[in-house]
């Protein structure tokens, strides 16, 4: 019982993990770049999404404008930041490190504005859903309405990017372009517009994930830096570059931190991700979905 | 003029001309074998062509419309489109998915189907793989589907950078018959590049022969084939 109660608490943290992962991995396959402003942006909608429910008192109108103004910012920065930073340099290493460095600032800068508009206090951002357990048997399980929705909601993010990435034409230009940007150009597609719209894509799932995981928690400036890292390292785990694998990563370290949580102790939790990246990327390398085909560049 | 127009041609790489002051000609529905070297500069040529990389001065044009400064995005949905070096297709994609990439972006559906269908009658070892990755091909099978893709965008221009790169010869007379058919049939102009210059020269109208960036001579392809001081300097036969 124990296990398979240690299991559920892993599921819906696992969800989220693998939302945040999809968001890194989708950037990441497409422009090269690790966008550690995808905490801040899912801040940044989460608040609008908090803004909308304040007006409207319902929490299941204010999801669907938190994904779109998640799709919308990150759409933006692609399309303004990224762009203008690949226009002003040139081919080297520091052409490369210069995009990473720019989210890290972009994020600085959205945290201390969200800072400003809504100051740094715990803002509650609720969900109809209780949080407290089912109960089955007279035996209370560690998993809520809330946790079911979070693991739903997951589930329907990643079923409409399977089905868009698998079954549209907009997929296959999404794959097509973030493998092989040139052959990709050669063969007609807008290389530089399908880009943009893949991190809108990534936009809408970090704020899906900040939208699911704030009413377990609270809202403030940095409430998502913590599911930034466990984002990554699923993302890592998964190879960061396979959408499948980030969300396998997401669901191992969402179970493997519950497991460590209930049999080790709290106090090692955030050591515990570094821990099971190091593992699985000393078992595998490339990580558990990693291609093994080499990229060319464009 | 109608056909493709190249004059006084450069392109560098950083400090290095990799194109020099290059300047020729072909007629609508005429197969040009650019033939040189490693190294001669003839896929900087095409690439530049093509919108991947800029050019330095010159002019190139196609039917009277400039090709320069455009993206090659642009080039292909006008109808010029470009085959890279290196069997360019995409290993991450099935051979169907490669296909279709070539007609996503046209609106008539119809027509896409219909041009699969023709890529697959071409290349009937195509349609066997339709559903297996493109990875797992082989180079010549490579070729045809970067050829293929090519096509479903109904081509007027196709720019071709060494097809016969790693292939084994019987495969590569394959290739080179398939092009000279397609031409044929579809009234394609090609710019074919080229090392096997023999191989080129035979499906060629006219050969424009190549050496560090610049022009060595160009002409009717029989008339090369058949200049002994070329065969011996240039041609490697």
């Amino acid at each position: 019982m124990l296990i398979l109660d240690t299991f559920l608490i892993g599921l819906s943290s696992g969800a989220i993990y693998a939302l945040m992962a999809l968001a890194l991995v989708l950037v990441w396959r497409s422009t090269r770049v690790v966008n550690f402003a995808q905490a801040g942006q899912a801040i940044l909608s989460t608040y609008i999404g908090y803004e909308v429910m304040n007006r409207t008192h319902n929490y299941w109108v204010s999801v669907p404008f938190a994904i779109v103004a998640g799709a919308a910012i990150a759409a933006f920065v692609d399309a303004v930041l990224m762009r203008a930073l690949e226009k002003r340099s040139h081919k080297g290493s520091v052409s490369e490190i210069a995009p990473v460095i720019a989210t890290l600032g972009l994020l600085g800068l959205i945290r201390s504005l969200t800072g400003m508009i809504w100051g740094n206090a715990y803002l509650q951002y609720t969900s109809p859903a209780s949080g407290k357990g089912y109960e089955i048997s007279h035996h209370t399980i560690p998993f809520s309405p809330q946790n079911l929705i979070i693991v739903i909601g997951a589930l329907v993010v990643m079923g409409v990017f399977a089905a868009v990435f698998k079954f549209t034409n907009l997929g296959l230009a999404l794959r097509a372009s973030s493998f092989q940007p040139e052959i990709s150009r050669l063969a007609g597609i807008r290389v530089d517009r399908i880009r943009t719209i893949g991190w809108a894509f990534a936009g809408a799932a970090g704020a899906v994930a900040g939208a699911l995981v704030t009413p377990t928690t609270y809202l403030s400036p940095n409430s998502l830096d913590l599911l930034l890292v466990s984002g990554f390292v699923a993302a890592v785990i998964g190879g960061l570059d396979s959408l499948i694998g980030a969300v396998l990563g997401g669901l191992i370290l969402g179970v493997g931190f519950a497991f460590i949580l209930q049999y080790i102790g709290t106090s090692v939790t955030f050591s515990a991700a570094f821990f099971i990246l190091i593992i699985v990327l000393f078992l595998r390398p490339r990580g558990i979905l990693g291609s093994k085909i080499g990229r060319r560049d464009a | 003029m109608s056909g493709l127009l190249v004059k006084n041609f450069s392109v560098s790489h950083g400090a290095i001309a990799a194109v020099k002051d290059l300047s020729f000609t072909v007629g609508k529905g005429e197969l040009a074998a650019i033939i040189g070297s490693n190294g001669a500069g003839k896929t900087t040529l095409l690439r530049a062509l093509s919108g991947l990389i800029p050019h330095q001065s010159g002019e190139a044009s196609w039917n009277g419309n400039s090709l320069l400064g455009k993206k090659p995005e642009d080039l292909v949905r006008s109808g010029v489109v470009h085959v890279s070096e290196g069997k360019s297709v995409i290993p991450e994609l099935n051979v169907k998915e490669n296909l279709a990439l070539g007609g996503i972006w046209r609106k008539d559906k119809k027509d896409v189907a219909l041009a699969t269908e023709e890529v697959c009658e071409l290349f009937p070892r195509l349609r066997e793989r339709l559903l297996q990755s493109a990875d797992t091909l082989s180079g010549g099978e490579r070729q045809m589907l970067a050829i293929g893709r090519a096509l479903i965008a109904r081509p007027e221009l196709l720019l071709l950078d060494e097809p016969s790169l790693g292939l084994a010869p019987l495969i590569i007379e394959q290739i080179f018959d398939a092009i000279n058919q397609l031409r044929h049939k579809l009234g394609l102009t090609v710019v074919l590049v080229e090392q096997n210059a023999m191989s080129a020269l035979k499906i060629a109208d006219i050969g424009v022969i190549i050496n560090v960036g610049s022009l060595v001579t160009s002409g009717p392809s029989q008339e090369l084939l058949a200049d002994a001081n070329l065969r011996a300097a240039y041609l490697g036969y």
